[in-house]
């Protein structure tokens, strides 16, 4: 298990790493502010990850929580 | 000479006002750095309500359907015919204090109904209500920094429904890197969780020693019929995201999650290979280790490339991988088509055994196909409509957004979902 995460987080290490980042100022942030850009779930989303995280053992990390709620039937 | 004089005088002064725009000041709540004009206006371009109004609404409605043929009330046969209607409204208030500090409340209420064809079964011979509803509200208040932009904020949420009820807080808070392109965060979260011991009609525990074996520990503590058992999770969840340029910004994600308590449900039957009955029986702990990372990209003018991918880990021997692609095409800047297509596997659990398979002398044991060995696909389209002057015309409704989606397991789940998400400011 430890060797697997070990692994993981080097490939996501590596693609930060790779990535040079640029200095954006507010003015060339037009592209990134938009909507559809936002680093998280859409709220249309959120009833979807709740039926995944209840067929499937694993949640969390940004879809699905971690706890609460049963959602057993 | 007067000329000279006065263009030299003129030139002078010019250099000092260049001096001062090398300084930091480069916001209008800010002291101007020069006037010529003796004492400074104060800056009236933008109103700060000091007290709390209505910024957003927002209300999500989801329709899923489900069949399958492995429910775990039935021991990993039968059907899991699932309906459900979900439903969620979050009033957003905002207020700005005299630090021009943004401080949000966020108001949740959601209400769920649904009919699940096993829970029929929890009587051995189907009489038992097939149908609930749960109730959840929440609560969240954040406060944002006019001068950093960190924030931070807690939260508290509670969730109701027949067999289950959930009692939940967080605290949270994010820091901005001194450029604004890197922001990380963290979340602490913990949920209080109380198990209805709902049994099967055939393990009635009024007849029997509660303290013995004869269902299962589950890590937790037995009490009569519908008593409760406790079980409790902390999560912390930490963030990084990072402007790579203009066009690419991602996050890195990790959640560390500890659970214990009753982690089995106690109408889950299992069916050991000696052709006996019982019912479920997990460990009482579990560690949980997501580590998630996504990437969005501006590809061009009109469309966007929305990527993500999971790697989970936990204790029960559960690994699993998550990925998600979802290309967002703008037909014009406010109304957006959007397929998505996401991949998911994971491999069993040591404790889950299918129908019959399991052993009376094993410690733990499941059938919920929840923790067997399967891969999903999930595939469907979205639409976005957000038009300056409001959908249909109708000022109030700043957004719109549909989404079909179908989810299929090589275990012969199938589901479907169509959610609807209206914004009103």
């Amino acid at each position: 298990m430890i060797n697997q995460i070990a692994k993981v987080s080097a490939c996501l290490l590596l693609v930060v790493s790779f990535a040079s980042c640029v200095n954006v100022k507010e003015y060339q942030k037009n592209r990134l502010n938009d909507a559809e850009m936002t680093l998280s779930n859409r709220k249309v989303e959120k009833n979807e990850l709740n039926f995944q995280s209840y067929r499937e053992a694993a949640s969390g990390a940004n879809a699905g929580k971690t706890g609460g709620g049963c959602g057993c039937n | 000479m007067k000329k000279v004089y006065l263009s030299i005088l003129g030139f002078s002064f010019l250099c000092r006002l260049n001096a001062y725009a090398q300084t930091k000041q480069d916001s209008v709540d800010n002291k101007p750095a020069y006037t010529i004009n003796g004492t400074p206006k104060p800056d009236s371009s933008h109103y700060n309500p000091r007290k709390f109004h209505i910024d957003e609404i927002d209300f999500v409605t989801s329709y899923y359907s489900q069949n399958g043929d492995h429910s775990a009330v039935t021991g990993g046969i039968g059907t899991e015919k699932v309906t459900d209607i979900a439903n969620g409204l979050t009033l957003n208030f905002v207020k700005t204090d005299r630090n021009q500090n943004k401080n949000t409340l966020a108001v949740g209420l959601g209400f769920d109904y649904h009919t699940a064809a096993s829970q029929a079964f929890v009587s051995k011979t189907g009489a038992s209500s097939p149908s609930g509803t749960r109730i959840y509200p929440s609560l969240d208040w954040t406060v944002e920094s006019a001068k950093t932009g960190n924030t931070f904020g807690v939260g508290a949420y509670y969730s109701n429904e027949y067999n289950y009820k959930s009692l939940g807080g967080d605290v949270h808070y994010s820091l901005k890197t001194d450029n604004k392109n890197g922001e990380f965060s963290v979340k602490l979260q913990g949920y209080f969780d109380q198990v209805t011991l709902i049994y099967p009609s055939e393990f009635n525990p009024m007849a029997t020693d509660v303290n013995s074996n004869s269902y299962g520990d589950g890590g937790g503590h037995h009490h009569d019929n519908n008593g409760t058992s406790p079980r409790k999770t902390y999560n912390a969840s930490f963030g990084y995201s990072q402007i790579i340029n203009s066009r690419l910004q991602i996050a890195l994600l990790a959640d560390v999650v500890a659970q214990n308590g009753f982690l089995s449900l106690p109408f889950h039957r299992v069916y050991f290979s000696n052709g006996k009955d019982t019912i479920e029986r997990l460990p009482s702990s579990r560690f949980k280790l997501p580590l998630g990372f996504r990437a969005n990209y501006f590809l061009g003018d009109n469309i966007i490339l929305r990527s993500y991918y999971r790697y989970y880990a936990d204790s029960w021997g559960i690994r699993s991988s998550t990925a998600n692609l979802e290309v967002v095409y703008k037909v014009s800047p406010f109304f957006s088509i959007s397929p998505f297509y996401r991949y998911y596997t994971q491999t069993a659990s040591r404790y889950f055994s299918p129908y019959e398979e399991a052993s009376p002398t094993q410690q733990y044991f499941t059938s919920n196909y929840e923790y067997a060995q399967f891969h999903s696909q999930f595939f469907g389209v979205g639409f976005r409509i957000a038009p300056p002057n409001g959908v249909f015309g109708w000022q109030g409704l700043h957004e719109l957004e549909i989404r079909y989606g179908h989810y299929a397991q090589n275990t012969d789940l199938v589901s479907n979902v169509v959610s609807l998400s209206l914004g009103f400011k």
